[in-house]
């Protein structure tokens, strides 16, 4: 209905793309795709990785010129056959990767691209107006950065902000932003969305790409579902309301009715066990017990040590004060080496820099932390890797077309499953998971939670970081709250509501019994 | 033919491609150079030219196979050179003038190279400094020490096993050309078939990731070092048997022609790939391209031009392959 409507409004939309197509050798990234932009509106892009939504925003940008179909820029038709042209016209798109020179002030970051001179006869860099520029517009979005900080000096949240300024220097007529929410915390989203809301009043159009449903909900005017390249629907929630659970059925074209399969088993022994473990500044005193068949959930906000502590438990930071047990026996932790040796393993925060090593097969990868059981005299049997990297490959649904593919080459969610697959085939005991949905796709997500269970199942004690509170409160048998470096609670997950964990992540003590 | 075969067919070279891609251009640009070369000149093509032509590529062989291993973790090592000279002209002045064992004269060169890179690796490893900075330093302190002990004095006559190491025959087959083979083929089996190797790999890849799977980063670093300072004196040695003389200002820029040889044949600057035999292809194109413009007569000064070039354009194609690739 509302396609028919679009139809006679043609000029009321800032951008408006009709039968967009685009072709990547085997895949159809786009297809014939219809998408409109009102001016000042929130519009968010949903869908799992892979159904299109960067590919659009790359069309719309002008990084990607596509195979067919025309692009109108307040009713104009328009080619972006470059980035320049689309930033010419008021379009920016600010990445999850950000584009700041890190040893640059924050207002020659936010000139970058358009560097204003001044000067007769020899043209120097305006720095003056810069500053001032700087200063009104980092005033108009209402936060306190001074204009002069080094970039590598401030935090996240700020340096996607100055990404944001950036955008702002010229006249900004679509602002896309690209999952600005996966780095920040929570407080910072709520400064984030107080800025879109500002930038909306002015009739800045936002294109809004995140996985986290929740907050899309809050945000977004209208939202587009993508799937496998199509465009599935455009919802008008603020006109019709609808569940999450409707949103995410579109999403994946099936009901998902159960995000977080429950799992109830009662816990075995005492595999892990840490008293008063600190490191330097980033924590002290934090004390924990895991069992088998438990999982135990870390929250807290950004910066509250939470991975610290992870790494510490995985002996990437030696050094620590404390006492940590395994099965029982005291050790000490001084290397992932050893922590591998006592059947630890970590699945980290940033599965890129961390978790794999890109240019290397899935075989390679997955055999990685386990190496030396693969030989007989120092030397690897090779049917033997291939045989146990294809029954993992299968036991755990990595889909791909073969152990030899390249893991770059795959989805989020099937690298997420390579790692996990790499400490399974390492025999670990005790899994510390950091954050181990950041980033994959909703599909993806509970699969992963099957295989937490599944780990669970099988005796494994598992510690999972996480900064979704409803991830916490749907997998979590215990949780446990950090708070700038310490321990601020303990709760047995039975009725926690959200506002209670939040409440101690910011330190805000009850006065319970 | 059936389409099963077809798809068969098709999925082995995507492998070889995929695996090897860069190795191949290398050796398509050898088969062309050499297909050139006979033609201008008929000298080039006979049995005594090419192994003529290998025998004088063996000792960057063995110096750029040492350097394959550090490339491939994503170092490098400038001191080759200066380490064949410190291992080869302290044994040769010891064994000229102290009449040294020639045995325990060999044990000593390969100790000497193995010690140097014992010292580089544990210096990189544990203060954390580049190894451009660390091998640029210590190229000058292993020279140094070199023209130190020896007084930058020649030493001539070397006992006839160090000269058999360098000049002798086994057959038609000259030795170093047998010890450049006997080195390669251990070098492949320890990076494609062991740990150790993959290892290797992986720390070029991603250092962190490596670490975080419990490799022992700093360990394989030091021992890559150890085995490449090893090979470092086995090509002092060589080097000094060919020549029945060592001295301090012995296998001078010697570096440069190893890295070259490494980056010819198709391992990545950046680390996390390559190949032995790449190294070699590309140590003997090398050899092949100053061989055949010697016998057309063209200036040294040229070849050195020549040489300039095929390095770069032989990165430029690996990496118009990559972005095409993608």
């Amino acid at each position: 209905m509302s396609d028919t409507a679009s139809l006679e409004q043609t000029t009321d939309y800032i951008l408006e793309l009709k039968g967009i197509s685009k072709r990547f050798q085997q895949t159809q990234a786009l297809h014939n795709i219809d998408f409109d932009l009102i001016p000042g509106e929130v519009h968010a892009l949903v869908g799992e990785n892979g159904a299109g939504k960067s590919t659009l925003i790359k069309t719309i940008s002008g990084a990607y010129h596509p195979d067919s179909g025309t692009i109108f820029f307040n009713g104009e038709q328009v080619v972006f056959d470059r980035p320049i042209a689309a930033q010419n016209r008021g379009i920016s798109v600010v990445y999850q990767e950000f584009n700041l020179v890190p040893q640059l002030s924050v207002a020659d970051n936010i000139f970058l691209r358009h560097q204003p001179v001044t000067g007769t006869f020899v043209k120097r860099l305006d720095k003056q107006y810069m500053m001032t520029r700087s200063r009104e517009i980092l005033k108009e979005l209402g936060v306190h950065i001074d204009p002069k900080a080094l970039v590598k000096n401030i935090s996240v949240a700020y340096k996607q902000l100055v990404e944001i300024a950036k955008s702002l220097v010229w006249d900004c007529k679509v602002l896309i932003l690209d999952e600005p929410t996966a780095v920040i915390t929570t407080e910072e989203t709520v400064l984030l969305f107080e800025i879109i809301r500002k930038l909306q009043q002015k009739g800045v159009s936002i294109i809004y790409i995140s996985h986290r449903l929740e907050e899309i909900f809050k945000i977004a005017d209208r939202i587009t579902v993508f799937r496998d390249g199509e465009k599935i629907t455009t919802l008008d929630v603020r006109r019709d309301p609808v569940t999450i659970d409707q949103l995410i059925s579109h999403m994946v074209g099936r009901s998902l009715n159960e995000q977080y399969p429950p799992c109830k088993i009662p816990a075995g022994e005492e595999l892990l066990k840490v008293e008063s473990l600190g490191y330097g500044k980033l924590f002290h005193d934090i004390s924990f017990s895991v069992h088998a068949g438990e999982i135990l959930g870390i929250s807290g906000l950004v910066g509250a040590g939470r991975t610290e502590v992870a790494k510490t438990l995985f002996g990437v930071t030696p050094g620590q004060e404390g006492r940590i047990w395994v099965n029982g026996r005291e050790v000490s932790i001084t290397s992932p080496e050893q922590a591998i040796g006592l059947g630890i393993s970590l699945v980290p925060e940033d599965r890129k820099s961390e978790g794999l090593i890109q240019m290397f097969s899935i075989k390679n990868n997955l055999i990685l932390a386990s190496q030396k059981t693969y030989t007989r005299g120092g030397v690897f049997q090779p049917q033997m890797i291939i045989q146990k990297c294809q029954n993992m490959v299968k036991a755990m649904n990595i889909r791909t077309s073969g152990i030899e593919k390249q893991v770059s080459q795959l989805s989020g969610g099937n690298q997420q499953k390579v790692v996990i697959a790499k400490w399974l085939l390492a025999e670990a005991k005790i899994i510390i998971f950091d954050e181990p949905t950041r980033g994959i796709d909703v599909g993806a997500k509970v699969e992963v939670y099957r295989l937490m269970n599944e780990l669970k199942k099988s005796g494994a004690a598992i510690i999972m970081i996480s900064s979704e509170l409803n991830e916490i409160l749907g997998m979590s048998d215990r949780i446990m709250v950090m708070h700038e470096g310490t321990k601020s609670c303990e709760l047995v997950n039975d009725q926690v509501s959200q506002e209670t964990i939040m409440r101690h992540a910011s330190g805000v003590r009850e006065v319970t019994v | 033919m059936s389409s099963a075969r077809i798809e068969t067919l098709k999925a082995y070279k995507n492998r070889i491609q995929g695996a090897y891609g860069s190795q191949l251009s290398t050796v398509a640009a050898l088969i062309v150079l050499c297909l050139i070369l006979s033609i201008l000149t008929p000298r080039f093509l006979t049995t005594g030219n090419i192994i003529s032509v290998l025998l004088q590529s063996s000792i960057n062989s063995i110096l750029a196979l040492g350097m394959t291993f550090i490339i491939i973790t994503g170092n490098i090592d400038l001191a080759v050179g200066s380490v064949a000279a410190f291992a080869g002209s302290i044994t040769g002045f010891l064994m000229v003038n102290y009449g040294l064992n020639p045995f325990l004269g060999i044990l000593l060169a390969l100790s000497l190279g193995t010690l140097t890179g014992l010292i580089s690796g544990l210096v990189i490893t544990s203060i954390g400094i580049p190894a451009f900075i660390a091998t640029l330093g210590s190229m000058s302190v292993w020279r140094g020490l070199a023209l130190q002990f020896t007084g930058g004095s020649t030493s001539f006559g070397l006992p006839e096993i160090i000269k058999y190491l360098g000049q002798g025959y086994v057959g038609p087959i000259p030795v170093p050309v047998i010890i450049t083979v006997i080195v390669y083929s251990i070098a492949s089996f320890i990076l494609g078939k062991t740990p150790f190797g993959l290892s290797t790999y992986a720390i070029g890849g991603n250092e962190q990731a490596a670490h975080l799977s419990g490799i022992n980063v700093k360990s394989v670093k030091v021992k890559l070092f150890c085995l490449h300072g090893f090979l470092s004196g086995l090509g002092g040695l060589v080097l000094a048997g060919r020549l029945n003389s060592t001295m301090g200002v012995m296998a001078t820029g010697y570096e440069l022609d190893a890295i070259a040889a490494v980056v010819i044949g198709g391992t990545s600057m950046f680390g996390g790939e390559g190949i032995v035999w790449g190294t070699l292809v590309g140590a003997v194109l090398m050899g092949v391209l100053r061989n055949g413009l010697n016998l057309l007569h063209v200036s040294p000064y040229w070849q050195m031009v020549a040489i300039g070039l095929v390095i770069v354009f032989a990165v430029s194609v690996d990496s118009l392959r990559r972005s095409f690739d993608e």
